[in-house]
């Protein structure tokens, strides 16, 4: 099988002690797109920033591709477009420069570069801000230029270290979109985030770090199968007095017009809304109560 | 990035941004050395200088300029350096030279050669300036001249750049310039010749690495110096050498720039 990305044993400690990483070992394959999740302080960072040659590992290997980045880290990179969390470009240059000068650091002539930008920037609506200077811009159309600054070399694998932080619900979606697409076109995509319903939405493959230490590196398909119950959420169209009663279905009234269940994965919902329309009851929309993968996730990094 | 090709146009990226840089901020940068000069010309070439005579057999303001020239370059050079690498240190943009397949040594270079062309262009301004106030003014040694100009700037790029290696803080950028190279850059002769001096205090002088550099200039322009051209030569290309290798040293251990 071949791995876009494989990493094992890796440690990293701080100069002050600070232990981040314990010795994790996790491989990405090639074309996957992958979440990284974790709380706080797990370690998500220091694992991209070691990756990205930000940070200097302590002990453990990285390979790239199969290239072992201790070996030929120039070959690696080559291979690498990272996204990092904190904006990290002169706000007193031009967007469109921004980009050039970064395809220029990885040997694209300007000549060569400029109409790659230019399509690079259309895709990602910036091209009527090309040259607005990057600190006028709106926090999410700095996200784009991040993003932008780190395909623009065309690597095999995009890492965002939380791409969507303090971005708007329209942007999200459009970056979600975006992100598809490239993945689909064969670019491998490592993502850490926050927001549970991005990775749900967007991985199919989820390693989770918890106090320096992979706790969980599986399919996201699978994860979550392991949820036993999940919690719905009925409008209805007619307010009511009570709950109804309903074997092997606890309901909860939230308000006159809001029915709440726990649904145990072994019961079928269908033989819900038979046994509601029996009893006279219409539901207008229903929605998950949570998110899934959040409720697994606080489960585990709780252990 | 093992391809020369490639290397060659990040090196050549990363220089002209550090050259746009500096040009685009010309107010701040170029401007005003010229200002400056042209008041020490004023004061101390046209009003002071021909009440002091001659110094070491030329007007005062003739012997004056090639020191305040090397001032100019000294200053610049190493201002530019500084101040463009702990900014991108600061706001994180060094991340996209990190992440990049460049070479560290391709870094280095790209950040002197920005602060070399700033050093060089700076000691062109001043000389302009100086044929305002010195029409006839002639150079004995041009090929020396800009030996030194040239060296010089990179010398104290490299200076700049450890000093933002180490710096934390926009204080730390100013320390240095401020509290080491001012004074010693008035002390080495840039306004005197150490001739003039009492014995014990011409020889604390000679430990002044300063003087070597604004007397060798000096030889290059008006012929005359007070210090051995061959030796202050060796020093420059001996301290170039031993900086690049430390300041590479730093950059592979990622000091001040990778946790």
């Amino acid at each position: 099988m071949a791995y876009a990305l494989e990493i094992s044993d890796l440690k990293k400690t701080y100069p002050g002690g600070t232990q981040a990483l314990k010795g994790i070992s996790f491989a990405v394959e090639e074309g996957d797109f992958y979440a990284l999740l974790g709380p706080n302080g797990a370690g998500k960072s220091s694992t991209i920033g070691i990756i990205g040659s930000l940070v200097t590992k302590t002990e453990g290997k990285v390979k790239i591709f199969g290239i072992d980045v201790d070996e030929d880290l120039a070959l690696a990179k080559t291979m690498l477009g990272v996204v990092s969390q904190e904006i990290n470009f002169s706000g007193f240059e031009k967007v469109i420069d921004i980009v050039v000068t970064q395809a220029g650091f990885y040997g694209i002539p300007k000549s060569i570069a400029l109409p790659k930008v230019e399509k690079m920037l259309k895709r990602l609506s910036l091209w009527d801000k090309r040259n607005d200077q990057a600190r006028t811009l709106s926090g999410g159309y700095k996200r784009r230029v991040m993003i932008a600054k780190a395909l623009i070399h065309e690597p095999k694998l995009l890492i965002l270290d939380e791409p969507t932080a303090g971005v708007d619900i329209e942007l999200r979606r459009e970056m979600w979109t975006f992100l598809k697409e490239i993945n689909q076109n064969g670019t491998t995509i490592i993502l850490t985030t926050h927001y549970l319903e991005e990775a749900e939405q967007l991985c199919r493959n989820i390693g989770i770090i918890d106090g320096g230490l992979i706790v969980e590196n599986t399919s996201m398909r699978k994860l979550l199968g392991r949820l036993n119950v999940q919690g719905f959420v009925f409008d209805l169209e007619s307010p009511l007095d009570k709950a109804p009663e309903i074997e092997g279905f606890p309901l909860k009234l939230e308000d006159p017009l809001t029915l709440v269940v726990a649904v145990n994965k072994e019961r079928s919902i269908n033989a819900l809304f038979a046994e509601l329309t029996s009893l006279g009851i219409k539901v207008n929309s229903m929605r998950n109560e949570s998110n899934r993968l959040e409720e697994l996730f606080i489960e585990m990094v709780k252990k | 990035m093992s391809n020369n090709r490639n290397i060659s146009v990040a090196l050549w990226t990363l220089t002209t941004k550090e050259i746009r840089r500096f040009l685009r901020i010309w107010i701040q940068t170029l401007v005003p050395p010229a200002v400056t000069m042209s008041l020490y010309f004023v004061i101390f070439g046209s009003l002071i200088g021909p009440r002091i005579g001659t110094m070491d057999g030329f007007d005062y303001i003739q012997f004056m300029i090639p020191g305040l020239i090397m001032m100019s370059v000294i200053t610049n050079s190493y201002a530019n350096v500084v101040s463009s690498f702990y900014s991108v240190k600061f706001q994180r943009s060094i991340e996209e030279l990190l992440i990049s397949p460049m070479p560290n040594w391709t870094i280095l270079l790209g950040f002197v050669l920005g602060g070399v062309c700033r050093g060089c262009l700076i000691g062109f301004i001043v000389f302009g300036v100086s044929l305002l106030f010195y029409p006839d003014f002639t150079v004995v040694n041009p090929l020396l001249t800009l030996t030194v100009l040239f060296l010089t700037s990179i010398l104290f790029s490299l200076m700049g750049f450890i000093n933002a290696v180490f710096a934390d803080s926009f204080d730390d950028i100013s320390v240095i310039p401020t509290f080491v190279l001012t004074p010693l850059i008035y002390l080495g002769g840039v306004f005197y010749s150490i001739n003039i001096l009492p014995d014990f205090w011409r020889a604390v002088s000679m430990a002044n690495p300063m003087l070597y550099v604004v007397n060798t200039f000096r030889a290059g322009m008006l012929g005359v110096s007070d210090v051995s051209i061959g030796f202050a030569l060796g020093m420059i290309l001996g301290f170039i050498g031993v900086l690049t290798g430390s300041c590479l040293y730093l950059l592979e251990k990622g000091t001040g720039i990778r946790q």
